[in-house]
């Protein structure tokens, strides 16, 4: 008796068991494990650069970016100079994705006749999956060559007294779909400065974030803080705002900034345009990109 | 009292050994886009296929990230423009092979089929038919099959400015070799 009491205890069970197997049949995906595969996140912004400061994102493997970047004069300059249209300067540059990690560029601007080259590489990739990873963490170099006429020929001038250092960390993260946010602590080191007032290390923060507002179209924010003491007055800390729009293989980034220059040691380090003033430069960058090498589609 | 025991075994282990399942979790899928100023190709060589040799059942998932283009602008707008892969991450096939019973899957040979079942892409279900071969081969199943579909059926809009570069109906090819899964 007492094991048809147990076969009457262990009867449900069973029944239990064999309805399992049954909800089982009917998906058989359901029947797999699935490889934990690393999703790294993509897309945090449209492109390399935010307005002016750089974005987290480096430019894909194999793809050559061109950059043409405007700003031109302050829109105070009112009707008389069409709201700054009349005066533009200009950098022309090449984006390049070695790897993954590692994105080489190039420019010259037309303000100061600088030239300037970067590496970019990105340490940290904000992933989840089977490896979880919450920021981005991408550390930047840049040497920028100015090359205007020496302003004192009759003195001995060093060539290295044209040149400019910066060292940046980018570090951000894709919060949403819509928004992504990254800081970017920078040192920018100047080899020669005007008086003894100013520092040849200029330590600032770049804080910057952009919010999707529809599948094509972000908008942007940039705000550079540089600490106290370091710069002669008058300076600014930037300022920017702006929309990316992007069409198949361009992006237009159109913005509002109070920096006419588009490379680190300017907008860290010499700008003076006061938004409370209208010293305001209305801008753009437009960035094409070549596939110069096609990935490779699995085999 | 003997009876109901083995009559509640029998039950269920009836649907253990009921049906063997072959699988695959490298299955590839690539579609193609042909216009007369673009092609575009795409692949990816990760999909999850089982099949129910018992009742010719089979289901298809693939990774919509796992999708390797030659050109990465084009692999980041399909999934964030075209195919919203973080709100769509799979596609999925669920399917019957028509006459599935008629093949004898422990004999070698080659076989004409038809496929049919409800093919899920960013978020839209539709019935598909296709035709495919499945070929029996030392105990592994290869299966593959050539079908179209129609861009605009699974509610992906593709907007005016580059609706000449990407073709309306694209061409797929799926193919995997399956084995027997052990349970």
């Amino acid at each position: 008796m007492k094991f048809s009491r147990v076969i009457y205890l262990l009867l449900p069970v069973l029944m239990f068991v064999a309805q399992f197997g049954k909800a089982q049949e009917e998906d058989l995906l359901s029947m797999i494990e699935e490889d934990p595969v690393t999703e790294y996140v993509k897309a945090s912004f449209k492109t390399n650069r935010v307005i002016n400061l750089h974005s987290l994102e480096s430019t894909a493997p194999g793809v050559l970016d061109f950059k043409i970047s405007h700003r031109f004069g302050y829109i105070n300059g009112g009707f008389y100079d069409i709201f700054g249209l009349d005066g533009a300067t200009i950098r022309l540059g090449l984006d390049y994705g070695i790897t993954d990690r590692l994105t080489v560029g190039g420019g010259r601007s037309s303000l100061q006749k600088t030239y300037d080259g970067y590496l970019k590489y990105k340490l940290l990739r904000q992933s989840s999956g089977a490896v979880n990873m919450p920021i981005t963490l991408a550390v930047f170099g840049s040497t920028a060559i100015q090359t205007l006429k020496w302003s004192n020929p009759d003195r001995e001038n060093y060539f290295t007294s044209r040149l400019f250092y910066t060292f940046q960390c980018i570090i951000g993260r894709k919060f949403s779909e819509s928004f992504s946010m990254q800081l970017s602590p920078t040192l920018v080191h100047r080899n020669l400065v005007k008086t003894k007032l100013e520092k040849n290390d200029v330590f600032g923060l770049g804080t910057a974030a952009r919010i999707k507002l529809s599948k094509r179209v972000a908008l942007n924010g940039e705000y550079i803080y540089i600490l106290p003491n370091q710069l002669a007055s008058p300076y600014q800390n930037g300022i920017s705002l702006g929309f990316d729009i992007e069409t198949g293989g361009h992006v237009f980034q159109l913005h509002f900034t109070n920096s006419a220059s588009m490379i680190e040691k300017g907008f860290f380090t010499e700008n003076t345009g006061d938004w409370t003033k209208g010293d305001i430069h209305f801008g753009f960058n437009v960035s094409r990109v070549f596939t110069v090498k096609r990935q490779k589609l699995v085999d | 009292m003997t009876r109901i025991l083995i009559a509640t075994l029998f039950l269920s282990l009836q649907f253990y050994g009921y049906g063997q399942k072959y699988f695959t979790k490298s299955g590839t899928i690539s579609f193609f886009s042909k216009t007369d100023l673009e092609n575009i190709d795409a692949a990816s060589k990760s999909a999850v296929c089982v099949l129910d040799a018992a009742t010719g059942k089979m289901e298809w998932s693939v990774l919509i990230k796992g999708f390797q283009f030659e050109k990465a602008l084009m692999q980041e707008h399909f999934n964030e423009n075209y195919m919203e892969s973080d709100k769509f991450p799979k596609a999925i096939f669920k399917g019957t092979i028509q006459n599935f019973n008629k093949i004898n899957i422990n004999t070698n040979g080659k076989h004409k089929v038809m496929v049919d079942g409800d093919l899920t892409i960013h978020g839209v279900t539709k019935k598909i038919s296709s035709a495919g071969t499945l070929e029996i081969k030392d105990g592994k199943i290869l299966t593959a099959s050539d079908f179209d579909i129609t861009i605009s059926d699974y509610g992906i809009s593709i907007p005016n400015l580059v609706k000449d570069n990407i073709a309306k109906v694209l061409k797929i090819k799926v193919s995997g070799t399956l084995e027997s899964l052990k349970s």
